[in-house]
């Protein structure tokens, strides 16, 4: 184990790997990705959220000067068109039916984009109106028809991450039970009860999706992505087209945003049937409106109640929740899972009950939002800890500290207990806000706390390359999506392997190059490539001490390793003279790997438990409704950070999303039809919207399992911004909102509704 | 264009994001809204920020177009700002990054003595997802007074 002063490169801010490219617009995304005889693709999309296809006529469009092809549901014979890793019930283009407005329905290819564009106009689709099924209650109500006709087979991942499956319009169902709930509440002190809804967001990841594929004649496919997820993508491709892993390569060059809406497979299916078909490399371009189209968030209904004892200790939570899933599964069984468990909260509850099911309907299919469902499930459980510590006549803050879990105490039975000091953190932002000082009028203030069971499947490989000149490679699967991979995982080869940052190299992601890494999400990629990569650097320097000992005639145990290199009584040798010695050449290198997988260490899960604590202080402008933040503070209880700025960049940024669907961000239907899917009508936090004062502070206890006692940040601060605000605006004006976002208009009404009942 | 002629024969119709990022590769123009909503493709003309997005190409005519290409020195010295946005780590995916940095000279070589609350105003139509903005905040700061300090 490596004291605090011994880290020469971890635990320190170093320039980012990817900055230079960053600030010179040297940095190629896929967007900016051109390959020799490419052709353009533009989608025709469906004006209805339920309809049969009837006919499509393409002959206007086939004959446009410039039209290579096009590509239709009907055409899709020797491809196994449906994917998805959770439930394969994604046609990669409309086959028969469309179930949400906006589906593509045909695609044409042309020599350039305004050719396919053009043509796109001219293809006339016949369709048979069905009548829509827009929300949860209709999709749930006895006698409504299916939205698909039929059970799919499972995806990859189904069973694997243990998803009960369901039926009907039920996509998923997950069920957490523990202690006896009725009980509970029936001795209970104080019951909070109530309904809660957090909307339907949009991720606005800058760069809208985009692929570029070339699937050539002996059936070798090559895309090009913008995808989180390179290796599920490489997997539902395999899928389509029935080729072995070894002839499908995803490329993923830098990525501008995701947030978890670039996670799993989404244009690149479309876009490779689209080559398949014409024979050409094919770029398919999203404009941000059809981003909109394809990727939302899951809007979540949660029936909420929530007890304590005569003493304000918490006895039982139970819920029901139900997230409007859209039109198809995507990454949204995952999401039904995480939302069931992550409504607990970071507390010791010993009743707990939670029915959480994923429901279809024809809108836009919903998947990963960053926080995976803690989000849409914080917003509840933690406005009513508040209004309970009210009821209990207790400060809300003393009421967390009460009824929060304790590092290693469990709040899941048998899942890993907490690896973290919740209880100290939210203490500490309590500390940072200052709530003790007297409050301005129309001000209020609250802390939050959220904990997520982070990490996803641990299957990770990597490997690094050390080369005979002392340079470094770093072969690593996980995606640069901005969250500064590509410089922490180098930061820890460099830390290993004794030599300077900037001998090391970080290569990926490239299917063919890297090895597998299940996903780039869940906030694993420190914890789980940062471990693999650490391994990965031991490994090669144990190949390394058994040359040397070749090369020197001694055992290995006389061998002591040093920075850079070994120690055999007076003689010293780095690893490039170790390489040189034993090759007798100059120009070689050796390969150390590592294998994660769900064992040792890993076997419990989650890997780790995400903790989000922040605090606000809010100041409300009651002639208009209007809330902005006056104070914002973020604990990142991280283990350790391997690079200190770039963490608390997580946290700043997380928070500030959470800002977003705290006081603007809707995604607003009008029957069939999204009203708001353009940048015009999206509100999303812009630099008037930051708070006066920001304070980040990050706890270090390296109680993790990732290197160096490292755990995952990234997605934590997203939670508990909403309920803060929500709690802030009660203390400021004894108004509570249980619906998301706090729009002007909202707590306006609410305003006026409570000054009209004082007047009652 | 970044200090050099450029003849380039364009439709009427061709935006100036698309001459740029297509006809002279100049993809550091970054597109994303396609509404001057975002501010990703910001680009000077004449010193002035305009998206490019909805700008059409033929009214630059004569005119002097900075991209973020053209930015750093003919020696490859960064632009105080560049330095600025690496040094606080203003940026994580950086698909906003050309835009922000172009917005942000534009303010610079007007207002060299500038305060936060100037920035924030003048910032506003440039969005970033990944921030939280205060470590760009910070870095318009930082050269501003950098800048400050050269002259």
């Amino acid at each position: 184990v490596k004291e605090w002063s011994e880290f020469a490169v971890v635990n320190h801010s170093v320039p980012r790997g990817d900055g230079i490219a960053k600030v010179t617009g040297s940095a190629i995304y896929t967007s900016d990705m051109v390959v020799e005889h490419m052709a353009w693709a533009k989608v025709l999309r469906s004006p209805f959220a339920r309809a049969r296809i009837l006919s499509i006529d393409i002959s206007a469009a086939k004959n446009q000067p410039g039209v290579v092809d096009v590509l239709t549901g009907d055409m899709l014979k020797g491809l196994h068109p449906y994917y998805g890793h959770g439930v394969k019930d994604h046609p990669l283009i409309a086959i028969g039916q469309v179930r949400f407005v906006g589906e593509p329905v045909a695609a044409v290819i042309a020599e350039d984009e305004l050719t396919a564009q053009e043509a796109v106009g001219k293809i006339a689709v016949e369709y048979e109106e069905l009548t829509p099924i827009l929300d949860v209650d209709t999709a749930l109500a006895p006698g409504t028809p299916r939205i698909h006709e039929t059970d799919f087979a499972d995806g990859a991942f189904r069973g694997f991450d243990d998803f009960p499956g369901a039926s009907g319009n039920i996509c998923q169902a997950v069920h957490v039970e523990w202690g006896n709930v009725d009980a509970a509440f029936a001795a209970a002190a104080h019951i909070a009860e109530g309904e809660f809804y957090f909307p339907m967001v949009y991720a606005y990841a800058m760069e809208p999706y985009v692929a570029i594929a070339n699937y050539e004649a002996k059936g070798h496919l090559t895309v090009h992505s913008s995808a989180q997820h390179p290796f599920m993508v490489r997997h539902d491709l395999a899928q389509v087209f029935g080729l072995p892993l070894n002839s499908v390569r995803v490329i993923v060059p830098y990525i501008g945003g995701g947030y978890g809406s670039k996670s799993y497979t989404k244009i690149e299916p479309l876009v490779a049937a689209c080559s398949w078909k014409s024979g050409r490399p094919v770029k398919l371009q999203l404009s941000v409106e059809e981003a909109f189209l394809t990727t939302r968030g899951d809007d979540a209904r949660v029936r909420i109640r929530t007890a304590v004892d005569a003493n304000g200790q918490l006895v039982a939570r139970q819920a029901t929740i139900h997230l409007n899933t859209g039109a198809y599964a995507e990454n949204s069984p995952m999401v039904c899972r995480k939302a069931a468990n992550r409504i607990v909260g970071p507390y010791r509850i010993p009743n707990v009950k939670i029915d959480c099911f994923a429901v279809y309907t024809n809108t836009v299919p919903a998947s990963s939002y960053r926080g995976l469902g803690g989000a849409q499930v914080t917003f509840p459980g933690e406005s009513q800890i508040d209004e309970l510590a009210e009821m209990a006549g207790c400060d809300s803050v003393e009421f967390r500290l009460k009824n929060l879990a304790q590092c290693r105490e469990s709040i899941h039975p048998g899942m890993r207990p907490i690896d973290a000091d919740v209880p100290g953190d939210v203490l500490e932002a309590a500390r940072m806000l200052r709530m003790d000082r007297p409050l301005a009028p129309g001000h209020g203030r609250a802390v939050c706390c959220s904990a997520s069971d982070a990490g996803a499947h641990p299957v990770t490989l990597a490997m690094v390359q050390v080369y005979a000149d002392g340079s470094v490679s770093v072969l690593s699967g996980s995606t640069e999506i901005g969250q500064g991979s590509h410089t922490i995982l180098t930061q820890i080869a460099a830390e290993e392997m004794g030599v300077p940052l900037e001998k090391v190299r970080l290569v990926g992601s490239d299917t063919a190059v890297t090895l597998f890494e299940r996903s780039t999400g869940a906030s694993r990629t420190t914890t789980l490539m940062g471990r693999a990569v650490l391994e990965s650097c031991r490994e090669a320097i144990a190949q390394c001490k058994v040359m040397a000992a070749d090369v020197l005639k001694v055992s290995t145990d006389q061998l002591v390793q040093v920075r850079g290199g070994i120690r055999c009584g007076d003689i010293r040798m780095t690893w490039p003279q170790i390489l040189e010695k034993y090759f007798q050449m100059e120009g070689c290198s050796i390969i150390g790997r590592a294998y994660l997988r769900k064992a040792g260490d890993l076997t419990l899960v989650p890997v780790f438990w995400e903790i989000g604590v922040v605090g606000v202080e809010i100041a409300l402008d009651e002639e208009t409704g209007s809330i902005t933040l006056d104070s914002l503070v973020t604990i990142g209880d991280v283990g350790l950070a391997i690079h200190p700025a770039m963490t608390e960049g997580q946290d700043l940024g997380a928070a500030t999303m959470g800002l977003g669907a705290g006081l603007f961000e809707e995604l607003i239907y009008d029957g069939q039809q999204l009203m708001n899917g353009t940048m015009l009508e999206y509100r999303v936090p812009r630099f008037s919207d930051i708070a006066g004062n920001i304070e980040m502070k990050l706890v270090q206890n390296r109680d993790g399992v990732g290197p160096y006692g490292a755990k995952g940040g990234g997605e934590g601060a997203v939670n508990p911004v909403s309920p803060c605000i929500a709690n802030a605006l009660r203390q400021a004006t004894g108004v509570r909102i249980r619906r998301l976002p706090l729009t002007p208009e909202r707590v306006w009404k609410a305003l006026q509704e409570k000054k009209t009942q004082g007047l009652l | 264009l970044n200090g050099k002629l450029a003849n380039l024969e364009i439709e009427p119709r061709e935006t100036l994001a698309e001459v740029l990022r297509g006809r002279c590769r100049l993809t550091g123009v970054k597109l994303s809204c396609e509404a001057q909503v975002c501010g990703s493709c910001t680009v000077l003309v004449d010193n002035l920020p305009v998206s490019a997005c909805t700008f059409l190409a033929y009214e630059v005519r004569g005119k002097r177009v900075i991209t973020i290409e053209g930015l750093a020195d003919g020696e490859g010295r960064l632009h105080p700002l560049q330095q600025a946005f690496l040094d606080h780590f203003a940026f994580q995916c950086g698909f906003c990054t050309p835009g922000m940095i172009l917005a942000a000279k534009a303010l610079l070589d007007e207002k060299p003595e500038v305060t936060d609350a100037e920035i924030v105003a003048h910032m506003n139509g440039n969005l970033c997802r990944c921030t939280g903005y205060l470590p760009i905040l910070k870095a318009i700061r930082q050269a501003a007074s950098e800048l400050r300090r050269q002259k």
